[in-house]
């Protein structure tokens, strides 16, 4: 049993990383990046004077926060053919993790610019340019940097949350490890060794944080 | 004071484009400026004018926030050339009057305008265009400098004419590490502002203020920040850039200093001009009442 149990260990050990680096892994990327572009939507609706659109900002940020990831994902997989629209495993996790992490960082980045100086605003608009073109070259290089590290606990999250997408049937890290485990029935080897893996993979993430964080911080006194 | 009288160095960085000279030899970004700079095709742009004419007007600027009205009905008139100094307490309103003349601030009420141009009229909806209008023929020396803290001081310099003013880089450049020189402060282009003294960081506001070429200079306390051992440095770039003919609106509270650059001073309390006047006669003797409280507090704090 000893022999076999580390046996297993070694055999599942690359099909499991296998489903994390093409499951787990491209799920949590193309999240993250089309959440951060529609965060960054709604952080600036969300600063707006527009009543309407910071309104709408307000409310997507707090059904988002305000009900279970998991539901999210049901109603996106389970819910929506009910009335008619039925979309894939692959698609309905990206649209629920996407909305998901567009409503955390949207937080995120609004609160990173409101850290930025008023005077940083001016100084944009003395020398000529327009809010956009302030936003996009003074604040948002400025804002980025204090947003790094609240992202990059959004995105480590992101990718230990993806293990939710195995309930709607996506082939990831986690799902790799359900089958083998029903299959073995060492379900306390089999947890454990996902266990293990992801966190070996948000050690990698966690190293890439500190390059971006030390990039960043080039221009700060420390 | 006025730039006639001082002998123009050809290839002087700090001069602003003497209007006598040829504006398109002055200017060799003209043709690519189209975005609304004064340049060289603009039949009023500021060069073409003669030198004593009124660059600025403004007149019953009113400005309140809130309940509070900061300013009343300001009246100003800068010609090219000149340098006007605000002073007053704090809370006088001298430096909103310097902010709504960048844009920064808008007038509830009152009228603008540069070189007899377009009068811009805050009774009315202000376009986009006109605010715009009016910012690019000043730039403002913060009292906190306001540099970008994550630009070098060259990037600093050359943002505006590269990304707003469409000059080519190299040129922007070149014209960035000259206005360095001049300000002492060349072997610094590449260092962050992080760390500059607070006298260098103001000196950068400064050139990079001027790389705008504006026909208008506002300094807002330009040394109230610094360390006392560092306001010298920085007064003395001013005081150089005022004998060199560039005009400018400063507010200040170095007595000595506005005496010494000031063609003439305001001095402004509860958001109205209390008096104006050459700076020998508003120092020596003041007609206001006001105004003489003023500058007994400042020059004996402790009577």
């Amino acid at each position: 049993m000893e022999s076999s149990g580390w046996q297993l260990f070694l055999d599942s050990f690359w099909p499991i990383v296998w489903g994390g680096i093409s499951g787990t892994i491209p799920l949590a990327l193309a999240s993250f990046a089309i959440g951060l572009v529609l965060a960054l939507g709604v952080a600036l609706a969300r600063l707006s004077k527009n009543r309407v659109l910071s309104g709408a900002a307000r409310f997507f940020i707090s059904v988002i926060r305000g009900t279970p990831l998991l539901v999210q994902l049901f109603v996106i997989f389970y819910g929506l053919p009910a009335v008619g629209l039925v979309i894939d495993p692959w698609p309905s996790a990206i649209i629920a993790f996407s909305l998901n992490v567009g409503g955390y960082g949207a937080e995120i980045i609004r609160a990173a610019i409101l850290s930025v100086p008023k005077g940083q605003w001016e100084a944009g608009y003395t020398i000529g340019m327009s809010s956009g073109t302030t936003l996009r070259r003074i604040i948002l290089p400025q804002a980025a940097r204090v947003s790094v590290p609240p992202l990059s606990n959004t995105f480590i999250s992101l990718v230990k949350d993806t293990s939710l997408a195995s309930l709607i049937l996506v082939t990831e890290l986690f799902r790799v490890s359900q089958q083998i485990a029903a299959f073995s029935q060492e379900f306390m080897l089999l947890y454990l060794e996902a266990a293990l893996i992801y966190w070996l993979f948000c050690l990698v993430l966690s190293s890439g944080q500190s390059v971006i964080e030390r990039r960043l911080d080039r221009y700060v006194a420390v | 004071m006025s730039p006639s009288e001082q002998n123009p160095q050809e290839q002087n960085p700090l001069e602003r484009n003497p209007s006598e000279q040829n504006p398109s030899e002055q200017n060799p970004q003209g043709g690519a400026d189209a975005g609304g700079r004064p340049g060289a095709g603009d039949p009023l742009a500021p060069r073409s004018t003669p030198d004593d004419a009124v660059l600025l007007t403004a007149r019953g600027i009113r400005k309140s926030f809130g309940d509070n009205e900061v300013l009343r009905s300001i009246d100003l008139e800068v010609r090219r050339g000149e340098v006007v100094v605000l002073m007053g307490p704090s809370g006088s309103g001298k430096t909103t009057v310097l902010r709504s003349l960048n844009g920064l601030e808008t007038p509830d009420g009152g009228i603008l305008s540069f070189d007899g141009g377009p009068e811009l009229d805050f009774g009315g909806r202000i376009t986009k265009q006109g605010r715009f209008a009016m910012r690019d023929r000043s730039a403002m020396v913060f009292q906190q400098h306001n540099l970008f803290p994550h630009m070098t001081v060259l990037e600093n310099v050359i943002e505006g004419p590269v990304r707003v003013q469409q000059v080519p880089r190299a040129q922007a450049i070149a014209a960035a590490e000259a206005l360095l020189d001049r300000v002492g402060l060349a072997e610094k282009r590449d260092a962050y502002p992080f760390a500059l003294s607070g006298g260098q960081q103001q000196r950068v506001g400064i050139v990079r203020a001027l790389a705008l070429k504006p026909d208008l200079l506002l300094f807002d306390e330009p040394t109230s920040a610094l360390d006392p051992e560092l306001v010298g440095e920085v007064l003395k770039v001013i005081k150089e850039l005022a004998d060199e003919g560039w005009t400018m609106v400063i507010v200040t509270h170095e007595l000595g200093f506005a005496r010494q650059v000031a063609d003439e001073v305001l001095f402004m309390d509860g958001g109205v001009v209390v008096e104006r006047g050459a700076p020998e006669r508003i120092f020596t003797n003041p007609r206001e009442a006001r105004t003489r409280r003023f500058l007994d507090r400042i020059l004996r704090p402790l009577d």
